[in-house]
């Protein structure tokens, strides 16, 4: 007697949500009706994307490997988004960290001049993320919104303590608005909730519901995962949007993908380390519901890649 | 799953006889769910329903140990299918293979080092579970022979591999008393499998190449023959399809009590992959989603130890956030002139604090705060870890005896605090410290540079 597979009848939909556009590449994630890679149970549109992270100025204090990895490419952003793109990017995930104030303190112009650069260099999709210093987010994520009006950038982040300009000017220019709430789900449906008070539409929201790392709570950002995975499947409206894991930022500023001397000898070689470290916080994120993972290193963009691929049946 | 009594009541005659000694079937069948009485009670039971009570009192994924003695592991037992429901139970064993056309040095070598691997996180020593042994070389003297040599060189738990039953047999002999995994049972050779595992008394892993459907046939055998220790393997070896038949598997014992497949899963990463690497990738997803043992082929440090990690990580019960009792801490031998640190006693940031102020080579105090588990910046968001209960704490801990400065070093992630507790604690210097704890070592050796 064969085996009765038991399915979910689910009754939501991840939400379909389309960056790029106004000429350029796009890339639409979301529209999942099952849990993650289960196709038996439901359609999985549209696969998980990899965004890999850049900064608009040269990287300090990164994991030697990792700025290894990348060499020369590191010191011009456009360079760098190229390259990234020729590793297997569907998107380029840009920080703006020069505008910290503890940083160069760049403004917007600096801001425009970058995003411009990069929009030159490259035609896959972008994601901007400010230095998360709220005045400095609101100043130079407007200005890159302003000057790519229309082509369909993600900008974030949008926290329930600032959200309201990013959020305006992301409906004013079509953008999408990336939302953060603390690893909480309860927080991360209401700023939904209020980011579309402001008139944004549900699909033009992705949710970065907070990344820890392996070993530095991913337990709880996957749980939190899951949690809202199940709510939106189940039919809640509200939590239904596609999720965006800033994995590499993550995974790389723990010690484990940075030190080599004084660690036990049972950490083994740094670099592999660090990879892998990257990688199954990316994978495992990815069963939990990972639309987007933001990843670093570019051995980690193949290896999840490909694992993509595989999970997705081809 | 244990029914409820009126899902008891459901079951049984509805006579009100009164011949299991209560008033009514009803009354008997609470009493059945508090397990307060046995079936056996009621003369007129069904055997249908009799058998519905004896799978429904079994555990949904039957527990399973391998090896013997204190090495000893247990998988399954497992009762939800999110962590967040309630938690993960049984960690899953991680076995590391050697082929017994190994070099005996080579096998040696690897013995030992997987024998000694732990590595320190949380408090805790990480290790890996022990050795599938593979019978790669056809033969079984040459298996036997290896077999016996592991043995002796390891007191870890031991999976067997061969499907020859006349291999297994010979290896079987020599390791004696230590409960192996028999892998395993094929539909050519399950009898004859059974029949060993009974006479070892050993659990036994059944083999499918034949999906759910083969499983569920050769485990009918083999518990027909008598065997109740098993261990599934549904034969999916990539990402895809190991990640389905694992859900499904889960699913169907936890939500159908569905018995032929309520066992612990055996998973081979290894064999679905090209690389270490992807190897350990794909080892990842089995142990967040369902696997109960992992048998690797690859070992080394950089790999285990993210593993390791991740294992660790989605078995933490998530209703308790492992915590440290708050209170003074020390490292080294601080005076009266050491640095002071204050945390929260969320135990992964105690850890990474602890490991950091170690490292910088100055001997601190670390005053640990009471905030219910939590970490800095979620303690903080919470009204955990404010101004007024670092201030309590520095009060009651006693620190003021202990030091003659009146500085204490806060996290940079509550930098927020510093005005409101130096009001709260008037006469203090409130110094505030690095984000991450990993850049405690430089900005110590530059603040601290008058004592």
């Amino acid at each position: 007697m064969p085996v009765e597979i038991p399915t979910e009848k689910w009754t939501g939909k991840i939400r379909e949500v389309t960056l790029g556009g106004g000429g350029r590449k796009t890339v639409t994630v979301g529209g999942e009706t099952a849990l993650p890679f289960l196709h038996f149970e439901g359609s999985i549109p549209n696969r998980p994307v990899v965004a890999v992270q850049i900064l608009d100025c040269r990287p300090d204090g990164w994991s030697e490997p990792l700025v290894r990895a990348w060499g020369d490419v590191v010191n011009d952003p456009a360079a760098w988004a190229k390259k990234a793109v020729e590793l297997g990017a569907d998107i380029v995930f840009c920080t703006l960290a020069s505008a910290h104030p503890e940083n160069q303190n760049t403004g917007a112009a600096e801001a425009q001049t970058t995003a411009k650069k990069l929009l030159d260099a490259v035609d896959v999709p972008l994601i901007f993320y400010g230095p998360e210093v709220s005045d400095k987010d609101n100043e130079v994520l407007v200005a890159v919104s302003d000057a790519t009006s229309g082509l369909g950038m993600a900008l974030g982040v949008c926290e329930e303590k600032n959200y309201r300009t990013i959020v305006a000017s992301c409906l004013a220019n079509g953008h999408v608005a990336v939302g953060r709430a603390p690893i909480e789900i309860n927080m991360q449906k209401q700023l939904n909730i209020l980011m579309c008070d402001l008139g944004i539409k549900p699909d033009r929201i992705l949710m970065d519901p907070t990344t820890g790392a392996l070993g530095y709570g991913l337990e709880y950002t996957y749980s939190v995962m899951e949690r809202l995975r199940l709510a939106a499947l189940g039919g809640d409206s509200m939590t239904s949007m596609p999720m965006l894991c800033t994995v590499g930022h993550e995974a790389w500023r723990q010690k484990e993908a940075k030190s080599s001397d004084g660690v036990p000898e049972a950490w083994g070689s740094l670099e592999e380390r660090g990879i892998l470290w990257e990688e199954l916080t990316a994978t495992t994120l990815m069963s939990a519901g990972a639309d987007i993972v933001v990843l670093r290193h570019p051995r980690t963009v193949e290896m999840v890649k490909s694992t993509i691929k595989k999970l997705m049946g081809s | 799953m244990a029914l409820t009594g009126l899902e008891i009541y459901k079951l049984l005659p509805k006579t009100n006889c009164k011949k299991c000694g209560f008033p009514t079937c009803l009354a008997f069948a609470m009493k059945l769910s508090q397990k307060g009485i046995e079936l056996s009670a009621c003369p007129d039971v069904s055997d249908a329903a009799k058998a519905a009570l004896e799978a429904a009192s079994q555990p949904p994924v039957r527990l399973i140990t391998v090896g013997a003695g204190d090495k000893a592991f247990s998988v399954g037992n497992e009762v939800v299918l999110f962590r967040h429901e309630k938690t993960f139970y049984n960690e899953p064993g991680l076995l590391v293979t050697i082929k017994d056309t190994d070099s005996a040095d080579s096998a040696a070598k690897l013995v030992s080092d997987v024998s000694a691997y732990a590595v320190e996180r949380v408090g805790k020593d990480l290790t890996l579970n022990g050795f599938a042994i593979k019978n790669a070389s056809g033969d079984k003297a040459t298996f036997a022979a290896c077999v016996a040599a592991v043995a002796t060189k390891t007191v870890l738990p031991l999976a067997l591999l061969s499907t020859d039953p006349g291999a297994m047999e010979a290896a079987l002999a020599k390791a004696d008393g230590r409960n192996p995994l028999i892998y395993g049972a094929t539909k050519d050779n399950a009898a004859k499998m059974a029949e060993l595992a009974l006479k070892h008394k050993c659990p036994l892993a059944v083999i499918s190449t034949d999906g759910l459907d083969g499983l569920v046939e050769i485990v009918e055998i083999v518990t027909k023959a008598g065997v109740q220790d098993i261990v599934i393997d549904p034969g999916a070896r990539g990402f895809a399809d190991s990640l389905a038949a694992l859900v499904q598997i889960r699913r169907l014992a936890l939500k159908k009590n569905f018995r032929p497949l309520g066992y612990p899963v055996i998973t081979f990463p290894g064999e679905g992959t090209n690389s270490p690497q992807e190897e350990a990738v794909l080892a990842g997803q089995h142990i967040a989603k369902y696997a109960g043992i992992v048998v690797l082929d690859h070992f080394s440090p950089e790999t285990v130890y993210p593993l390791l990690t991740l294992r660790q990580n989605i078995y933490t019960d998530p209703q308790k956030p492992l915590q440290m009792a708050p209170g003074i801490y020390t490292v080294g031998d601080p005076t009266d002139n050491s640095p002071l640190y204050t945390t929260t006693n969320f135990s992964l940031t105690y850890f990474s604090v602890m490991g950091e102020v170690e490292a910088s080579g100055v001997p601190s105090w670390i005053l640990i705060c009471d905030s219910e588990g939590l970490s800095v910046l979620t303690a903080w968001a919470a009204g955990k870890f404010d101004s007024e209960k670092i201030a309590k704490t520095v009060k009651s801990s006693g620190i003021e005896d202990k030091i003659k400065h009146r500085k204490i070093i806060i996290p940079g992630y509550v930098a927020v605090l510093m005005g409101e507790l130096e009001d709260e604690l008037p006469g203090w210097n409130i110094m505030v410290g690095p984000k991450d704890a990993v850049d405690i070592s430089g900005y110590i050796k530059k603040v601290w540079t008058n004592n």
